[in-house]
């Protein structure tokens, strides 16, 4: 059906129906609105037949008073956002025009608003539009000054629409911890901290004449400007002229904008400078000076650095001799290794320990340390138990490991576990398959093994083969090392 | 605010002006909570616009303005001789907060000229961002301007606080990079990009925080003699392989200090303009960079008309479109007609045969589309054909750089 926004069609003529007045309270009344519609819905009461009436006077629902309620309305998705929208909108046929739609969407057209290109519905969309423009524009444009002898922030805004109820709740969130208050000449918002209430209308005057940082912000609006771009109109489009008044930096768009073409020629005409001090070598070296130059200084970062999931108590950095030939690289620090502030002290490092003497290994030799540097835990009870980090942690702890190594320069690594392993390579792969030596594409020769903690999991009669496992695993290691070892 | 803290906030305010990007979207919704300071909303909001028509919403500064490097096109090259400044980190951590609690701004953009070493600089801004976060409560945006010759875990830390970083690209070639900005290395810009690139995939994958407004970058536009369709073509590689939310364009500026290795005319604003236009052709409306290519002359997109009437009046065979049949594929190719309208057309034509009016209610641009669809009660007949067609659409020359 088409209709036109001025006419609006008649389902049912009204024919000797009397034309209802219906009251509600001026400015943005979405509560005695949908009562109304209810009302008039229950009592079949097209469009035509209803005059919508705001202020004081009183209607005819007015003077029923607290009358039995109709029942509510089963609406199609989204018009009861429209409706919560173009409420707040000054233009005085609102509440007509969204009647006339409820009662299409109720007779026959149930799927009126998918249809865009309708004219009642093209005109209620432009109505929402302006509505989210204005409450966008306040949200943008009001300012804040501070009041020192409360410690509050006070801001007067004229919005086009009565919009300030709808608009309140962006300010509490932003501004939680706060004391603020909206002053506008239709009503006041007040926020304490804790709640929400509105008022009376303000007065500009309510508010300070000025605020500390408000000279610091007009510096900051005429720095920003790029006087070779300037464009006017872009500029209003935006931010039109009826805002200005109540916006501190625009006193500054005037001189701005006279000085504009004489900074951009000065600019332009200025004879280009011949570069002086051309040589890199400076920005150079200054980038190679960075890098940490030994393990001590890479340490130094590591320790300075934040747990990447918070919780750890510190950083658990490698240990052993500075260039011992062979490094150990398990998963990260567990809860002995976080309390102590060391590798391996805990059961899984004891059971290394263990495995290492059998394997004829000296451990004070080897050089032992994590791919993460940090314990991630889920607290239970006073518990803290082990987690294992995901594929994006280890990669974020990947560089320490990398320049680690660099330094210690170990001819052989062996990667304990699924995590070394990815830390080391950057690939994931099954620790089963992948069991003995490896080439990890580095200088340094490398060997893959379980992880101790592993050994720890297994039921009990499985405990001893693997254990035995892995110190076979261990003598390979003492072999590769000799070997390699001059 | 004392003098000398305006002083600074001028000097580098200016100095950072020539950077584009100013968007404060994409970061997830964010509330203050008790004894916070601060909210994101998605689309982010402009809280004022400068007469160049272009909206301030951060705070867009630069911790300092010296610089170790000495970038041809940038005012704050070692060998110009601009006023510098440096402000401490609790500068800047009480100008934003103040800024921000007055409604001025969305948050913090900061960037910074190279002092020490790349690893001091980005120490320094990460700590800006830290302690807006830990000690203030902020929760509201801030974009780091990371520094792609830090130490990758430095950059790796700042994502942890920032809603956005960025590096910038500058310059599309290796060779301009070569010549214009000696100390920069294509290499590493390209190898940070990619590895902000991983960690935010990795980062959304295991529901962490990191960067989660994602990355952008801006290149320079007519500071070399790089074409349109190779800026598109990097752009659309850039979306491609590093995930990157957005490419800014920023037509070359004569600056202050100019160096004599620059051309010595900007290039057109409206150039700039075609290029945003190109890039949302790739982005928002489904064509290749071959498409975007087909709009150029000689590798330069037309300033006269848009890039999509420029792709249609060559491709003149495929249309008159059907606004009641035609794919969404083909719609959005249609001049004219945004994404918006073109999903407006399709639900609407559901429960309707749309005439031409109906389209007019969903665009504002129908003399651009009018040529290239058919309605229920209109055909363009021959005008789709006509040799004049370019010119009855071209925008009246409007002189945009200045007033």
């Amino acid at each position: 059906m088409r209709g036109d926004a001025a006419a609006f069609p008649r389902p049912f003529p009204g024919k000797g129906l009397a034309l209802r007045s219906v009251a509600l309270r001026s400015g943005a009344d979405l509560d005695g609105f949908r009562t109304a519609v209810r009302r008039l819905v229950a009592e079949v009461v097209p469009p035509d037949c209803v005059s919508w009436q705001e202020s004081g006077v009183l209607g005819l629902f007015g003077n029923e008073g607290s009358g039995s309620e109709a029942p509510p309305l089963a609406l199609p998705r989204g018009v009861g956002d429209l409706v919560r929208m173009v409420v707040p909108h000054s233009d005085p046929e609102r509440y007509a025009l969204l009647y006339a739609l409820i009662w299409r969407i109720l007779h026959g057209e149930r799927r009126l608003l998918e249809i865009s290109s309708d004219p009642l519905v093209h005109r209620l969309e432009r109505m929402r539009k302006a509505i989210a423009r204005d409450l966008h524009k306040m949200h943008a444009f009001l300012r804040f000054r501070r009041r020192e002898s409360e410690d509050s922030f006070v801001a007067w805004f004229e919005p086009d629409h009565h919009i300030l109820e709808a608009a309140a709740p962006f300010f509490v969130d932003r501004f939680r911890s706060l004391n603020w208050s909206i002053l506008t000449p239709e009503g006041s918002a007040h926020w304490d901290g804790t709640a929400l209430t509105y008022g009376p209308p303000g007065r500009r005057e309510d508010v300070p004449p000025s605020d500390g940082f408000e000279a610091g912000w007009r510096d900051y609006y005429e720095s920003t400007f790029n006087p070779a771009r300037t464009n006017l109109r872009a500029m209003r489009s935006e931010m039109p002229k009826k805002y200005w008044h109540n916006l501190p930096e625009t006193a500054a768009i005037p001189g701005l904008v006279r000085a504009a073409a004489a900074r951009t020629n000065a600019m332009i005409e200025r004879e280009p400078q011949m570069p002086v001090k051309r040589n890199p070598a400076r920005a150079v070296a200054a980038m190679s000076g960075q890098e940490p130059k030994s393990l001590d200084d890479l340490n130094a970062i590591i320790r300075r650095s934040e747990p990447l999931v918070p919780g750890a108590t510190q950083a658990v950095l490698g240990e052993g001799p500075a260039h011992a030939s062979l490094a150990f690289v398990g998963e990260q620090p567990g809860d002995q290794e976080d309390r102590q502030g060391r590798p391996f002290v805990g059961p899984a490092g004891q059971l290394l320990a263990r495995a290492m003497e059998e394997a004829g290994l000296d451990r004070g030799a080897s050089y032992l340390t994590n791919a993460v540097k940090h314990f991630k835990f889920e607290a239970r009870g006073k518990r803290r138990i082990h987690q294992k980090p995901t594929a994006g942690e280890v990669s974020h702890y990947r560089w320490w490991l990398e320049r680690e190594l660099d330094f210690v320069a170990p001819k052989l690594v062996v990667a304990l576990g699924a995590t070394a392993v990815l830390a080391l390579t950057g690939k994931a792969m099954p620790i089963t398959r992948a069991r003995g030596p490896a080439e990890f594409g580095k200088p340094y020769a490398g060997f893959i093994t379980v992880h101790p903690s592993y050994l720890l999991r297994l039921p009990d009669e499985a405990k001893d083969e693997a254990f035995a496992a892995f110190v076979a695993d261990l003598r390979r290691v003492r072999e590769l090392s000799a070997s390699l070892t001059p | 605010m004392d003098e000398t803290l305006a002083k600074k906030l001028r000097i580098l305010a200016d100095a950072a002006k020539y950077d584009a990007s100013c968007s404060s979207s994409g970061a997830p919704k964010r509330k203050a909570g008790k004894g916070e300071l601060g909210s994101t909303t998605g689309a982010g909001i402009c809280h004022a616009y400068t007469p160049d028509g272009r909206c301030i919403s951060l705070l867009k500064i630069l911790l300092t303005n010296y610089c170790l490097f000495d970038c041809a096109y940038c005012i704050n090259r070692r060998s110009s001789n601009v006023e510098r400044a440096k402000f401490s980190v609790d500068e800047v951590v009480t100008l934003t907060v103040e800024f921000y609690k007055r409604n001025y701004i969305e948050g913090l953009f900061l960037s910074s000229g190279i002092i020490k070493s790349p690893d001091h600089t980005m120490e320094l801004l990460t700590r800006v961002a830290k302690d807006l976060r830990r000690k203030h409560g902020f929760r509201g945006y801030i974009h780091l301007k990371s520094i792609p010759e830090a130490s990758p875990w430095l950059i790796e830390e700042a994502g942890l606080y920032a809603d956005r970083l960025s590096i910038n690209l500058e310059l599309p070639t290796e060779a301009s990079l070569e010549r214009l900005a000696p100390e920069k290395d294509g290499a590493a810009i390209q190898g940070a990009m990619e590895q902000i690139g991983e960690r935010i995939i990795e980062a959304k994958a295991e529901k962490r925080r990191f960067s989660p407004a994602g990355q952008s970058t801006q290149v320079i536009v007519g500071a070399d003699a790089t074409t349109d369709e190779s800026l598109i073509r990097k752009s659309a590689h850039l979306y491609g392989a590093y995930g990157l939310k957005r490419v800014y364009y920023s037509a070359f500026s004569p600056i202050p200090e100019g160096s004599s290795i620059l051309p010595l005319k900007s290039p057109p604003l409206q150039r700039e303009h075609r290029l945003y236009q190109g890039d949302w052709l790739l982005r928002y409306y489904a064509f290749t960079p071959d498409d975007v290519a087909e709009a150029a002359e000689d590798g330069m997109l037309p300033l006269d008309i848009d890039p999509k009437l420029a792709w249609a009046l060559k491709n003149r065979g495929r249309f008159p479109v059907d606004v009641n049949t035609g794919s969404r594929e083909m719609l959005l190719r249609v001049p004219g007609l945004g994404a918006r309208a073109v999903d407006k057309i399709i639900k609407a034509r559901r429960h309707t045969r749309l005439r031409l009016e109906d389209v007019a209610r969903l665009t504002s641009s129908l003399k651009r589309a009018r040529p290239f669809l058919t309605a229920a009660d209109y055909s363009p007949a021959g005008l789709t054909d006509r040799l004049d067609l370019r010119g009855r659409l071209a925008e009246p020359a409007r002189q945009m750089s200045l007033f």
